[in-house]
């Protein structure tokens, strides 16, 4: 069985010290081991942005694609081969801005992977320009005298769009974190793993402390229902998505590919595709 | 009799026509004539003037016929966008209804039936289609069973009553015509009765990529694209593969990377729009040495610019296009029978060379009817799946983790190196777009960044293809270098040159756009004049020959751009222009005939300077 350093790799890090996505890694590694996968077994697909570089840092099969696209990447992956383990990650920029038109389709089309989510509330990679999930008012380099527009809702617009698992955590809290990343990968469908992960270099508002004293913890609570969607909700709306646990869950997702006619358990990649005789035949009966 | 006759039918798009149209191609088909259907249409749904034209033959047809026969109309509309291209003498058929008038200087023969009565007393609007084609075929000489079998076939599943009357209206088209116009006829040879396909170009990328092993495609709907998805979905359940219709065009690419990536042979479909979006994850790709196929069915460009019109204008984007230098593989097929074999290569290509494989198909391709001879469509001779270089599974098990280099430096002779899939134990590595090393890892050394860039580009210095086929005279004076829809018209027009000049012509047909095969070229062409011949205004292909070193001197070109056909008649008057020594480069088209022009690859600025 795997260990935790046989997910780890020997590349030095070039995260700034006190990173959040140290904790992001640590954690989707600590649930790998858990879920007794095999470094082989799990591909990721990472964007562009700080948080992108996470592929550099685990033991899979890591493909790092272009700025926002790791959505479409990873389904197909999956599609392509239903047997691994597929996990999508990357920022906040890189999900909720250029990657947005992927983001709300991804969701309703509930392709079985799980999408973590490094949210600084800021581009980190870029050098501190204000993001989509960053806070009206936010100083920053592109926003010097505050941020004028709203920010994302990705959690709520998740629920709203169709997601069966949405989730929230953040990454000094390691032990909620595993728990929701092995849940995450064990749902039948596309999951939403959002991690606050905090930039400590040009983030100084949203930072460790900011998220421990705002943050509500649903799993903590014993009368919170995660399998009703209206209670997630109004749970986001009314602590503006500061919240962490397991926020909503569907009992009755049904994957992408269980609904694909004549799709089979075997990953594409392991089946034979020389067309026989009679396939062909029949497909040209077509044409004549 | 005929050996060849033209048949048009013009109304309003929306009415049905296109159904009218597939029936009497298919019959066609099954009688044994070659076909080459054609036709105009606008990027709206109903309303506005459509026409379809199909070319039937004893013998193989492959670009639009120099005239109409028989034209079929169904609105005033049709007879004057339509009468202007009818034979000396030709037939026009139009309905009663419609006070049909024939434009000054048209010599025809203007008929005109009670469609619309007919129809009435019918009690079907349907049934003014198969008053249609039952009178069509009286006037081609066509055996009416031919037509009413089919009927049966087709829509036996609507009832005994439904056939009947249709076979009923097919009927009384035909006794009329037999009836009120005894004398005229354009009887057409019997057709050989062999069983032929017919089909349409993306229906013939689909059937590549099926034979090919593609069970992933990932596409956004554009015209003249979509049938190739839409006709994949429908096969991909009988073999277990997946169709997705993405969110866009930068989706479609960069999950055709995910999937390769994972080993899985994937494919995307789209048009210039497409294409443009596209060029970023093509650097992936290329970066990742990820294989993808992408179909490209040119339109007209730039922009929206003329959806349903054809062009070859997206050469220079498919082998240059998106940021920094990086190795693509472009193929063009020469007619739609061609495709199905070229599908399914350029997955091996792909797999091969570890780049992406761009097939240039153009609108005519795309979306026109052709017959493909039986052979052409044989499962047996389809190229055979060939995986390229694959770590092997049981020797990476042996090993450690962190030995085995996804980026070796040893490459075999196309120069890559084996790839490893997930699953495979001990082959995990990183695909990054970022420049790195031989696992994979991020680095901006100088020396690595000079041997990975080398190594991306030179797997494309060699492609093993037929690269360029050669139709027509040997130690000919003229060569007309053609690709994609274009190679039908040149193929005719050698006889017709040859009988108007009294020298010898050749074509020869680009299948691998790029790498250009100039050797090849020069090869094949030697003392002869050359003449590109290109749907597009500014000699995109012309360029990159002379930029791979042909001789511009010897390089003629004839360019055509207003969203039509180039035709036989504008191949042999350019070539017989290049002959006669009138001038290098000409254009066609936009309502004027062929005519000089300056050198298009050559800029504004450079011509002044
Ligand atoms: C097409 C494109 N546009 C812009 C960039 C520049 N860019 C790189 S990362 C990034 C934003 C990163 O922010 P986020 O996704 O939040 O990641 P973080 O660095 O904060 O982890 C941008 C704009 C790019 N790489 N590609
Ligand atoms: S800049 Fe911010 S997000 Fe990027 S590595 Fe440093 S702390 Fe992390
Ligand atoms: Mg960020």
């Amino acid at each position: 069985m795997a260990t935790m350093a046989d997910f780890r790799t020997s590349e030095k890090s070039w995260w700034c010290p006190g990173c959040g996505d140290f904790g992001v890694l640590a954690a989707l590694q600590k649930a790998l081991v858990e879920l007794a996968t095999e470094p082989e077994n799990v591909a990721l697909v990472a964007g562009i942005g700080c948080s992108g570089k996470i592929g550099n840092y685990i033991n899979s099969y890591n493909l790092h694609v272009v700025h926002g696209r790791s959505l479409p990447a990873a389904q197909a992956v999956k599609l392509a081969n239903r047997e691994l383990t597929v996990l999508a990650a990357g920022g906040d920029g890189d999900g909720f801005a250029i990657g947005m038109g992927h983001y709300m389709h991804a969701l309703r089309r509930n392709v079985d992977i799980t999408y973590v989510v490094m949210d600084n509330q800021i581009y980190g990679l870029t050098k501190g320009q204000t993001s989509p999930t960053s806070d009206g008012g936010f100083h920053t380099k592109s926003t010097p005298n505050g941020n004028i527009e709203k920010s994302v809702n990705q959690m709520q617009l998740a629920i709203a769009s169709g997601c069966g698992f949405v989730a929230n955590g953040l990454s000094s809290n390691q032990k909620q974190l595993v728990q929701i990343i092995k849940q995450a990968i064990q749902f039948p469908g596309f999951a939403l793993v959002n991690t606050y992960s905090p930039c400590v270099t040009f983030n100084k508002v949203n930072t460790y402390d900011f998220y421990k004293s705002e943050l509500v913890n649903v799993d903590e609570d014993p009368t919170y229902d995660r399998h009703d969607k209206f209670a997630a909700m109004k749970m986001l709306m009314e602590h503006n998505e500061l919240v962490t646990g397991i926020i909503y869950e569907d009992p009755n997702s049904t994957r992408y590919e269980d609904l694909v006619k004549g799709f089979k358990p075997e990953g594409i990649v392991n089946q034979k595709w020389e067309v026989d005789d009679e396939t062909w035949n029949k497909v040209l009966a077509q044409y004549k | 009799m005929l050996k060849e006759v033209c048949w048009q039918i013009g109304g309003e798009q929306g009415g049905g026509l296109d159904s009218t149209v597939e029936v009497f191609n298919t019959v066609a088909s099954r009688a044994g004539y070659y076909v080459y259907a054609y036709k105009t249409f606008a990027s709206r749904i109903k309303g506005g003037h459509t026409d379809f034209t199909t070319r039937l033959s004893t013998e193989r047809v492959q670009a639009p016929a120099a005239g109409v026969n028989l034209l079929v109309t169904l609105d005033q509309e049709s007879i004057d966008l339509c009468a202007r291209n009818v034979y000396p003498g030709a037939i026009i058929l139009a309905d009663e209804a419609i006070n049909a008038k024939l434009p000054e200087g048209i010599d025809a023969k203007l008929l005109t039936m009670p469609l619309n009565k007919l129809t009435l007393a019918l009690g079907n609007p349907l049934m003014k289609n198969n008053l249609v084609l039952g009178a069509s075929a009286a006037f081609l000489g066509m055996p009416i069973d031919g037509f009413k079998t089919y009927a049966t076939t087709r829509w036996g599943n609507k009832g005994e009553e439904f056939v009947a009357l249709i076979h009923k209206s097919m009927q009384e088209g035909y006794d009329y015509v037999v009836a009120n116009w005894p004398e005229l006829r354009l009887e057409i040879e019997e057709g050989d009765g062999k069983e032929r396909l017919l089909m349409i170009g993306n229906e013939a990328a689909a059937l590549g990529a099926l034979a090919g092993g593609c069970r992933t495609v990932f596409s956004y709907p554009i015209t003249p694209a979509s049938e190739i998805a839409e006709s994949l979905v429908k096969i991909f359940p009988k073999v277990g593969g997946v169709a997705v219709q993405m969110e866009d065009e930068l989706a479609s690419i960069v999950a055709c990377i995910g999937a390769g990536f994972t080993g899985a042979r994937a494919m995307t479909a789209t048009a210039g729009p497409g294409i443009s979006l596209m060029q970023e994850a093509m650097g992936l790709a290329a970066m990742t040495e990820t294989p993808v196929v992408i179909v490209d069915t040119q339109r007209g460009g730039p922009s929206t610019g003329m959806p349903t019109k054809q062009e070859q204008s997206d050469l220079m984007a498919l082998a240059y296009g998106g940021h920094g230098d990086s190795p693509r593989i472009v193929l063009a097929p020469g007619s739609v029978g061609e495709l199905i074999p070229m599908t399914a290569e350029a997955f091996n290509l792909a797999d091969n060379y570890h780049c992406p494989v761009l097939i240039a198909s153009d609108l005519a391709i795309a979306l026109f009817q052709q017959t493909v001879e039986p052979e052409e469509a044989k499962l047996s001779s389809m190229p055979q799946i060939n995986r390229g270089p694959l770590a092997n599974p049981e020797e990476l098990a042996g090993l450690a983790r962190d030995v085995f280099q996804r980026y070796s430096k040893q490459v075999n002779e196309n120069g890559v190196s084996a790839r490893s899939l997930p699953g495979i134990k001990n082959g995990q590595f990183l695909a990054t777009g970022a420049e790195h090393g031989a696992f994979g890892k991020v680095t901006e050394s100088a020396a690595n960044r000079v041997y990975m860039m080398d190594r991306r580009m030179r797997r494309i210095q060699n492609v093993n293809t037929e690269a360029v086929r050669y139709f027509g005279s040997e130690n000919a004076d003229i060569v007309v270098i053609g690709f994609g829809t274009t190679v039908g018209a040149a193929k005719e027009s050698i006889a017709e040159i040859e009988a108007a000049t009294g020298k010898k012509a050749g074509v020869l047909q680009i299948r691998l756009i790029y790498p250009v095969p100039v050797a090849q070229i020069q090869a094949y062409v030697k003392g002869a004049k050359a003449m590109v011949v290109e749907s597009n205004a500014t000699g995109q292909f012309s360029f990159m020959l002379k930029g791979a070193g042909y001789n511009p001197a010897n390089l003629y070109s004839l360019l055509k751009y207003d969203g039509t056909l180039i035709t036989v008649e504008e191949i042999r008057n350019a070539a017989m222009a290049v002959l006669n020594g009138e001038g290098q480069y000409f254009v066609s088209g936009g309502g004027q005939g062929v005519r000089k022009a300056a050198d298009p690859t050559i800029t504004l600025a450079a011509q002044e300077a």
